[in-house]
């Protein structure tokens, strides 16, 4: 049983505040995602865990230890690095059984764990070879390899992938799903891209200026954006924000519309709408076409609707041009409201 | 001008330089070495080898190198080691360090002498406290063993930083990333220098060694200074051919040997401390 406990980790440097009070909880076997822009502490707070770096504050608890005051070695974790950090000076074989020579495995338990995890990245014909002899994503299979054969209660991955290219970035990411899955082990990911984030993840924490802003599943990351920042962060591309201005008895005057909304508010707020749950009808934001971007199974097309850039989602044989006018309507229920004070979602 | 040319126009004035300046002077010794009255000839070899002072000087040579370089190895290390581990302040430390690479070999023979001789600062001291009655000839025939570690310490003194220099220079490139990795899959920090730190410094261990190693086969000044006739090596018996016996024919032998032998070593340090093709950084 490997769960994390994340308690009011801060972190500063110097006199920046890399990291605010960091709460967090993680089950065991739980596959966590930190997902954020760069700069935003997400990296920080793997490595506070890893005990590469030492919190400023708070604790940290793997399983029913509490860890911040151990080296990394006496954490039970293993770690897959954004350039892979595999030993040029030993061969692939040496590499994956690393951490097993320094907890003084017998032989045969590092000949019988290395050739498993080999046979498992598809890496066993490349045993004997040295890392400059390997290929980016020879090297990347190497690295997991390498945390895999340590049998740890948590593996942290700091953008294992971000080094790949795209095509390559795709496979390793189902197959490292497959992989975890079966290796029963506790999850740490730290990453940029929101797809990875999404199609990894049981759960997404989005961090922003070293907090966490939401940490949720990835589809409820998606469809109910706890802030602002999540809203114009996920999603490619990000949800429409509109300006909402209140009529009384829960209606809004957004754009040129008059619609439902949130009980209450006496105050402005943001009206947001992701552009693929926007459908054409009579009855809706009047939008000119400033670009059509046809992407193969869609139609991006980007209008402006009340001064506003609004972007919606289009059928690909849909015939737009520059300078169409639209009328785009909401689809109920996908509607978010966000108070422009708190940043916060309302509704 | 075709680009292609540059590099070569470039080295140009360097190669000139080296030819004029030291391959010329090389084929002038080695034609002294092997040239007779009756053509080439061996015997200057056979003359240096035979004399009586020949087998000594390299016994000494041979055993400064064994004893002064392995501590060199060890201290420059570890000096290393600590500069390259330190924030603010390093490069202070590392100036003062290497100070005694700016005074030539003879001045720091000299400063040795000063702290060694029977009026030396250590003799001053010594009497000072009342460990000694009088003063004591240090450097004398009577205690060899005090004359080699007089020049021990001045050559470890004199020539560390030179080592220094090269390996801090070689850990600061291997990447931070992994001696993390080490540490997370269960490296103590000795065991990180010695499966992460010596394994990746092989190149800058290569040249460190094979400089530091050609230069102890050249060792003079310092042990004119300290040991005087006391202490023969080979540089000093080939000083001695030139200057005080006029045989340029049997220096030119005896610069041909230390040539000879500071190849073998380096041939050696190059294949023990080679890298396997594709386990470079």
């Amino acid at each position: 049983m490997a769960q994390i406990e994340i308690k009011g980790v801060a972190k500063q440097f110097g006199s920046y505040q890399a990291l605010h009070s960091i709460n967090l909880s993680i089950s065991d076997q739980e596959f966590m995602v930190l997902l954020g822009a760069s700069g935003c502490g997400k990296t920080t707070l793997l490595r506070i865990v890893a005990g590469l770096e030492t919190p400023t504050e708070g604790e940290v608890w793997i399983g029913d230890r509490r860890v911040d005051h151990l080296p990394p070695r006496d954490r039970g974790i293993a770690m897959v690095f954004q350039n892979y950090a595999v030993f040029p000076h030993l061969t692939v074989f040496e590499n994956i059984g690393f951490g097993l020579r320094m907890a003084k495995v017998s032989n045969d338990e590092v000949k019988r764990r290395v050739e498993r995890n080999a046979e498992l990245m598809h890496i066993e014909q490349l045993l004997a070879r040295y890392s400059g002899e390997l290929s980016g994503g020879q090297r990347q299979r190497v690295a997991v390899a390498r945390a895999l054969a340590m049998e740890p209660d948590v593996i942290l991955m700091d953008e294992p992938l971000s080094n790949l290219d795209a095509l390559l970035r795709l496979e390793m990411r189902a197959e490292l799903k497959g992989v975890l899955a079966e290796s029963k082990t506790t999850a740490i990911y730290v990453t940029h891209d929101q797809v990875e984030a999404m199609s990894l993840a049981d759960r997404i924490s989005v961090m922003h200026q070293g907090r966490i802003v939401q940490s949720a599943t990835p589809v409820e990351v998606y469809r109910n954006p706890a802030e602002h920042f999540v809203a114009g962060f996920i999603g490619n591309p990000p949800m429409n924000f509109l300006s909402a201005v209140p009529e009384g008895a829960g209606r809004y005057r957004v754009a040129d519309k008059v619609l439902d909304g949130p009980n209450g508010a006496s105050e402005p707020l943001v009206f947001a709408i992701r552009p693929e749950d926007l459908t054409l009808s009579n009855d809706g934001f009047a939008a000119t076409v400033k670009i059509v971007e046809p992407l193969g199974p869609h139609l991006l097309a980007t209008c402006d609707v009340a001064g506003t850039m609004f972007r919606a989602i289009l059928d690909s044989d849909m015939t737009v041009k520059h300078g169409d006018k639209l009328t785009l309507a909401p689809q109920d229920g996908r509607v978010r409201w966000f108070d422009p004070e708190s940043q916060r979602a309302v509704a | 001008m075709n680009v292609r040319y540059l590099p070569y126009l470039l080295i140009l004035p360097v190669t000139l330089f080296l030819c004029l300046f030291f391959i010329y002077p090389f084929v002038l010794v080695s034609q002294q070495a092997f040239s007779g009255p009756e053509g080439p000839t061996l015997e200057h070899f056979r003359e240096v080898v035979s004399y009586w002072k020949f087998p000594i000087s390299l016994q000494n040579t041979l055993l400064l190198a064994a004893v002064v370089v392995p501590i060199q190895l060890a201290l420059s290390l570890l000096m290393a080691t600590m500069v390259s581990r330190m924030g603010k302040g390093r490069d202070l430390v590392l100036y003062v360090w290497t100070i005694p690479l700016g005074i030539s070999d003879l001045a720091a023979g000299i400063i040795w002498l000063a702290i060694f001789e029977q009026s030396g600062f250590l003799n001053s001291m010594l009497y000072g406290i009342g460990a000694v009655s009088e003063p004591v000839n240090f450097l004398s025939y009577q205690n060899p063993a005090i004359v080699f570690l007089a020049i021990v310490l001045a050559e470890v003194w004199r020539a560390t930083a030179i080592m220094l220099v090269i390996l801090v220079a070689g850990i600061g490139l291997i990447p931070k990333e992994y001696y993390e990795a080490a540490e997370v899959f269960g490296a103590s920090p000795w065991k990180r220098f010695v499966k992460i730190t010596l394994p990746l410094l092989r190149p800058s261990l290569q040249t460190a060694l094979v400089l530091r190693v050609i230069l102890a086969f050249e060792v003079f000044a310092v042990v004119a200074a300290l040991g005087g006739t006391l202490f023969p090596v080979l540089m000093s018996e080939t000083y001695a051919y030139q200057f005080d016996l006029l045989n340029s024919n049997a220096a030119a032998a005896m610069a041909l040997i230390i040539l000879g032998i500071s190849i073998v070593s380096t041939i050696v340090i190059l294949r023990a401390l080679r890298v396997p093709k594709g386990a470079r950084v």
